[in-house]
């Protein structure tokens, strides 16, 4: 018996297992000798704002500058590696309040306070409601590089204008447009229940409605009995009470948001009502834009309830995103340099602006006038720019943890499983 | 070779690279998950001890076990509708005939896609509003089409789509093995006198035992770290109906990052997986088996 070409074989794999493992343990981070890494997620339109603006950057400096860009999904994950790490990122994408905390608090950020205090205009220039939110026990840890997205309510204009509603101001017009919508074998309201966050937007504009802005700071804050709050249970009562009416039809539980699903159900008619933020325009962009050519998307903000203590212009959603600088990163002074040089530059926010985004500074209303959607656009600056408070998205203010069982339990309570009080008790010490 | 050896294998030396990369990719991160889950860390900075509090929350943890059962519920049913339908559409294929080469290569076709794509097309088909459910739902009394979002209907989606997934594979496993069986062995029982269902039943089950017990192992030890199927079809819901334990172990490791919490049940995920194939091996007495067909 001949087994020699088996015996090459093997020794040949042998050698190979054995050089992939040198390879594997041979590789190391590049380090970050010089010029600034920054970190974003991979968006087309705004990665060429970002490109050209770092190109300005480079020709007025001598620093250069490297955008490297990710998949949303994966992108938590890859920073919470690499931060801390030699390969860790000088400047890094964020969602700001709970998520930034988790690296403020490993020491990771570093504290833009005093850059902000010499350069006043940059401070100024940017929306209050929205910097706040990067703001950590009185320090600013990042600044907003992306367009505001409140959640609005919108509405498809023909189906109220053929059942005879008016968009509702109110939250008792909102349950009488759902009855009318019923009878009609409209389903009154899209809600993609398949993503938890999706029922968290009417969570959390009832919790504010309700009792303000303040039941969810002692949420984030941690303080006992928070989630018992009465404006946080009975919020939690409107919710399951809109899935007893048949609001969202039967089937919300199997529809996705990210498949478009949801925004064609709205555009083709078959459902009245949709909360989602102002990002939801971009994907009827893509996927239904006679529906946005014929005018037939509506949008209000969400309705007053009766006897809440919330203010009427108070909003929820994502401020913005926000750009922070690694702590540990060698090049610090050049980073914040380039933050304070880039963002609120002229070119910077005309280019946002140009991508269709509604940029987190003051005075833009003019240049939003000869956008495609001027009025939507510039009905989305004036919310953020009125809003008495802008509460960020739940999910992403609190800790990731908290924020896992809170968007497994909101599915429970929606489907029925579990009453308000378990759910505040499952939520219990969880920060 | 070595002159000890007369069949020219220097044994350890060849077995060097594996367990070199066994030991680097296999054993060294058990050890460290085991370390882990005595710790709490969310991935940033150093773990800091935490004793056994992850193990005392794992015991407390409604999820968990939750889970658990999800997971076994699942493997059953996985198990139960892949193997016959796999033993008997291999053993189909397993005849020369041209039509079946011809229609067994169909039936292999997803085998050439991704988990992704799969799960990704069912997705699509299963939407209630837009999908196959919607147009076929109201004839199988599902008028709203609603599949994904329902508690009990989500989970049989789910052994659905694994079957679709993961039957032709099985089928290879049984197709091969059934073209060993010698020919001999039918044309005896013919002339006994036996009919087709006893021909299989007395032959070809038993003729296929090995392959039964291995691609009953593959299965239950695939689906207790398989879970990518479960996340991108109903990631767990409606709720935390189709929770299974792996998704619930990326969950808590990658979207709550409670890293310590997750490796406590990705070691509970180790030992369970160890045990049923253990207990596979030792009830059907694979390990003393012995081939069968010597002397035929």
């Amino acid at each position: 018996m001949n087994n020699t070409p088996r015996k090459r074989f093997l020794g040949g794999a042998g050698a190979f297992l054995a050089l992939g493992l040198v390879a594997a343990c041979g590789s190391s981070g590049p380090g970050d000798a010089d010029g600034i890494e920054v970190w974003t997620l991979e968006d087309a339109a705004f990665n060429v704002v970002l490109e050209e603006s770092i190109e300005t950057y480079e020709n007025a400096g001598d620093t250069s500058v490297e955008m490297v860009t990710y998949v949303n999904d994966s992108y938590k994950q890859r920073l919470q590696v690499a931060l801390g790490s030699p390969n860790a990122p000088d400047i890094f994408f964020n969602w700001g309040g709970g998520n930034l905390a988790e690296y403020t608090t490993e020491g990771q950020v570093h504290d833009l306070t005093d850059a902000l205090e010499d350069n006043p205009d940059v401070r100024d220039a940017f929306l209050p409601s929205v910097l706040d939110v990067a703001k950590i026990d009185d320090s600013y840890y990042g600044l907003p590089m992306l367009g505001v997205q409140p959640v609005v309510l919108f509405h498809n204009r023909p189906v109220l204008e053929e059942a005879g509603i008016e968009p509702p101001e109110t939250y008792d017009e909102l349950l009488d447009a759902i009855d009318v919508l019923q009878e009609d074998d409209t389903t009154p309201i899209v809600l993609p229940g398949a993503q938890g966050w999706t029922q968290l937007m009417w969570f959390s504009y009832l919790v504010d409605r309700l009792g303000g802005p303040e039941p969810f700071e002692a949420i984030v804050n941690g303080e006992d009995g928070a989630w018992h709050d009465p404006a946080v249970i009975g919020a939690m009562e409107m919710c399951q009470d809109l899935v007893d009416r048949g609001a969202f039809g039967t089937n919300f539980s199997s529809i996705d948001y990210d498949n478009g699903s949801a925004s064609a159900l709205l555009a083709t008619g078959e459902a009245g009502f949709f909360l989602m933020g102002t990002w939801n325009l971009a994907q009827h962009q893509d996927d239904n834009p006679e529906f946005l050519e014929n005018d037939e998307l509506g949008y209000t903000s969400f309705p007053v309830v009766a006897d809440g203590d919330g203010e009427p212009s108070a909003i929820v959603g994502n401020p913005s995103n926000f750009f922070s600088v690694n702590d540990a990163a060698s090049d610090k002074d050049e980073a914040v340099d380039f933050l304070m040089e880039t963002l609120t530059s002229d070119e910077y926010v005309h280019g946002l602006i140009d991508a269709g985004s509604v940029p987190p500074v003051e005075g833009v209303e003019d240049q939003l006038e000869d956008t495609e959607h001027a009025d939507f656009a510039i009905y989305t600056h004036e919310l953020v720019s009125e809003a008495s408070t802008f509460t960020q998205s739940w999910d992403q203010a609190i800790s990731p943890e908290a924020a896992e069982t809170m968007l497994t339990n909101l599915q429970l309570l929606f489907l029925g499983d579990v009453t308000p009080e378990e759910f505040a008790d499952n939520m219990d010490g969880r920060v | 070779m070595s002159g000890n050896n007369p069949a020219g294998r220097p044994g350890f030396l060849w077995a060097a690279p594996a367990l070199l990369f066994f030991g680097l990719f296999g054993l060294a991160p058990i050890v460290v998950v085991a370390y882990l889950s005595l710790t709490d860390w969310n991935g940033l900075g150093d773990p800091l001890w935490a004793g056994t509090t992850n193990w005392e929350n794992l015991a407390s943890d409604r999820d968990a076990g939750n889970g658990l059962l999800i997971t076994l519920t699942l493997t059953v049913l996985c198990w139960a509708t892949q193997t016959p339908l796999a033993m008997m559409f291999g053993t189909w294929a397993a005849g020369h005939q041209k039509i079946r080469a011809v229609v067994s290569s169909i039936f292999f076709l997803p085998l050439l896609l991704s988990t992704a794509a799969i799960a990704l097309i069912w997705k699509a088909l299963l939407d209630p509003n837009f999908g196959v459910s919607a147009q076929v739902g109201p004839w199988v009394g599902i008028p709203d089409g609603n599949v994904l979002g329902d508690r009990t209907l989500a989970l049989y989606a789910i052994v659905f789509v694994l079957l679709w997934q993961f039957l032709p594979f099985h089928m290879l496993l049984y197709q091969a093995a059934a073209r060993q069986i010698p020919q001999d062995l039918y044309e005896a029982a013919e002339i006994d006198g036996a009919s087709p269902a006893q021909r299989f039943f007395r032959i070809t089950v038993p003729q296929l035992r090995h392959t039964i017990i291995a691609s009953s192992v593959l299965m239950i030890v695939g689906s207790m770290t398989y879970f990518e199927t479960v996340l991108m079809l109903t990631n767990g819901g409606p709720g935390v109906s189709t929770l299974i334990l792996p998704l619930h172990m990326y969950n808590q490791g990658f979207v709550a990052f409670d890293m310590g919490y997750a490796s406590a049940i990705a070691l509970l995920l180790v030992a369970i997986g160890t045990g049923l194939s253990l207990l596979v091996v030792r009830l059907s007495g694979y390990s003393k088996m012995t081939s069968q067909r010597e002397g035929v």
